[in-house]
């Protein structure tokens, strides 16, 4: 049997993983056909690669399926629960940089802090006849933010995509949302709160520490980590 | 662990208890629209409480408790004044402590009845209280209408007091609040810069949030800034109410004391002092009766009034046994115009019996 190491399945975050694999001497490459999600790991026996959607990799890491994943944080801390339970950190990569972010319309120059959130989602709610809406996908992360930061009178809607466009569609009044650069919340006519980071996100190597494994497989994966870390 | 049946039959037993002393027994439906509850809770009931939903309904909830749905129902038209019972599974998310149960049964007893307030609360503890006789078990009691009355009767601007009365059930959000209305909390460099009229903008205003509403708020602000900050003696005695945490004789001397400098406290202090009577008549040990008053607060019930709860002794690790309170305005939030003072309880029969299991 093999270590199952799963991989974001395209895009920059698998080119970046395996270029940061590759600079530790571990090659990870596809094989097959451009549209054949299949891979191969060289330079090491005993590990298979898994190409995966980025957001299924926690999951599969929870489940014991994946010794290791490359997932970002935000990702991890959002779909399991006692998390820190379930996986290990072992390195930040270094890319797939993003923060989840808490942002509001920049005309909105009475609302800076959480503490403003709260105070215009009470007067809100009088006005309008329904809770301040906050669009995201990332609802027990900025659930568990807002609890903390003591704001009240506010409704979660979902939003898969497209996200900072919802205020000016109104079909949200503020938004909870991943970040790189700010140019597109910029583009939007939006702010970030001043105290509305809600997680530094970056693409991270994790173990699951659920997945069994035998003893040959406990040496294979020592050698990895002791070859990568 | 009992088994289900056990637990079953305890719970049928109590219910039974509750319909000898004249209560109704009510079955609600498992399904409960969302919509109501969120309405109640806000968003944090999605942490605690199952979602599902369907085409046709919409989001529904798999109940988290009885009271709404009662309440619902009695608010459409029931008898009065009127006394319900009823015994049946509850559903609770639990995303943080694997060893806390998702579904349990829970049996309940509530009192819809005008009267007389101190009667009715101490009718539903001493009962829930005799269920429980022989455990290992201790009683806690509180009321969240004395803060309520400390709150009100700040001397302060009304702006002041709604925000604080609405944060009374989360505790650190109300002390940051009396923090910066007493003036000891420092204003952020961007609050003072909007007071100033200093913060302009360029962008377009989107959304729904209208200019209107955002002059409001800044002169919200405005009159806030130029109101004066509450008396530091005044945050003092919020704090040493919050502090009071006693026997119930000498927790009514404190709260009488109490009463003294903040006179806005006597009505609800003498509610405290009928209830402590009503207790007694009804063979409560009051000098053995812990009061505090911050008990209740961090829940997310709609508690205003009396609030009791029942643990075990020797196992900090379990929930409550059994815990209730008096809940008024909920009746009014529920009742599109109508209110009645309303009090009730709930029991948990499975960890009843896993106490006696152990005894």
């Amino acid at each position: 049997m093999t270590i199952k190491l799963g991989v974001p399945s395209k895009g920059r975050l698998m080119e970046k993983t395996f270029e940061w694999f590759g600079a530790r001497g571990i090659t990870l490459l596809r094989t097959g056909s451009d549209r054949e999600y299949a891979g191969a790991v060289e330079g090491i026996d005993g590990v298979s690669l898994v190409l995966l959607s980025a957001g299924e990799i926690p999951r599969e890491l929870a489940a014991g399926r994946l010794h290791l994943g490359v997932t970002g944080t935000d990702l991890v801390r959002e779909k399991l629960a006692l998390w820190d339970q379930t996986v290990e950190p072992m390195a930040e990569l270094g890319f797939g940089h993003a923060d989840l972010i808490l942002a509001v319309p920049r005309a909105w120059i009475d609302v800076d802090t959480l503490d403003d959130l709260d105070a215009a989602a009470a007067s809100f709610r009088a006005a309008h006849g329904f809770r301040m809406r906050i669009a995201t996908k990332y609802h027990r992360l900025v659930r568990d933010f807002l609890k903390s930061g003591g704001v009240a009178d506010y409704a979660l809607v979902d939003s898969q995509g497209a996200t900072e466009g919802t205020v000016a569609n109104e079909t949200a009044e503020a938004i909870a949302d991943i970040t790189s650069s700010g140019e597109t919340l910029r583009a939007n006519h939006l702010k970030v709160l001043s105290d509305g980071l809600i997680l530094n996100s970056q693409a991270t190597l994790w173990r699951s520490r659920k997945a069994p494994m035998t003893d040959q497989e406990r040496v294979t994966l020592k050698e990895l980590t002791d070859r990568l870390l | 662990m009992p088994t289900l049946s056990d637990t079953l039959a305890r719970a049928a037993r109590l219910r039974d208890l509750f319909e000898a002393e004249g209560a109704m027994v009510v079955d609600p439906p498992v399904l409960q629209p969302a919509v109501t509850l969120l309405d109640l809770y806000g968003e944090d009931i999605r942490a605690r409480a199952y979602v599902t939903s369907d085409a046709l309904r919409g989001e529904q909830m798999l109940r988290p408790d009885f009271t709404v749905p009662v309440v619902q129902m009695h608010m459409k038209g029931g008898a009065e004044p009127a006394r319900y019972t009823y015994a049946g599974e509850v559903f609770r998310r639990q995303e943080n402590d694997p060893d806390r149960a998702n579904e349990y049964i829970q049996v309940g007893y509530e009192v819809f009845d005008r009267t007389d307030p101190a009667a009715a609360d101490a009718e539903v503890f001493a009962l829930i209280a005799g269920t429980l006789k022989g455990l290992p078990v201790r009683a806690v009691t509180g009321d969240i209408g004395v803060l309520m009355a400390a709150v009100q009767g700040l001397q302060t601007t009304q702006a002041r007091k709604r925000a604080l009365m609405r944060h009374i059930w989360r505790p650190r959000r109300f002390r940051n609040l009396l923090e910066r209305f007493a003036g000891r909390a420092p204003v952020p460099a961007t609050r003072s810069a909007l007071l100033a009229g200093q913060a302009q903008t360029d962008a377009p205003l989107i959304g729904l949030r209208s200019a209107r509403e955002i002059e409001a708020r800044i002169a919200a602000l405005q009159e806030d800034a130029a109101a004066p900050p509450i008396a530091a003696g005044q945050v003092d005695l919020i704090e040493a109410l919050l502090d009071v945490r006693e026997t119930m004789p000498y927790a009514l001397s404190r709260l009488h004391d109490l009463a003294v400098d903040m006179p806005q406290i006597a009505d609800a202090v003498a509610g405290v002092t009928a209830r402590e009577a009503a207790l007694q008549a009804r063979g409560v040990d009051t000098d053995a009766l812990v009061f505090e008053a911050s008990f209740g607060r961090a829940t997310m019930e709609y508690y205003d009034g009396f609030v009791f709860g029942f643990r075990a002794e020797a196992r900090a690790d379990l929930p409550a046994i059994a815990s209730g309170g008096r809940y008024d305005a909920m009746t009014q939030a529920l009742g599109q115009g109508s209110a009645i003072p309303a009090v009730g309880g709930v029991m948990r029969p499975g960890l009843m019996l896993e106490l006696e299991g152990q005894a």
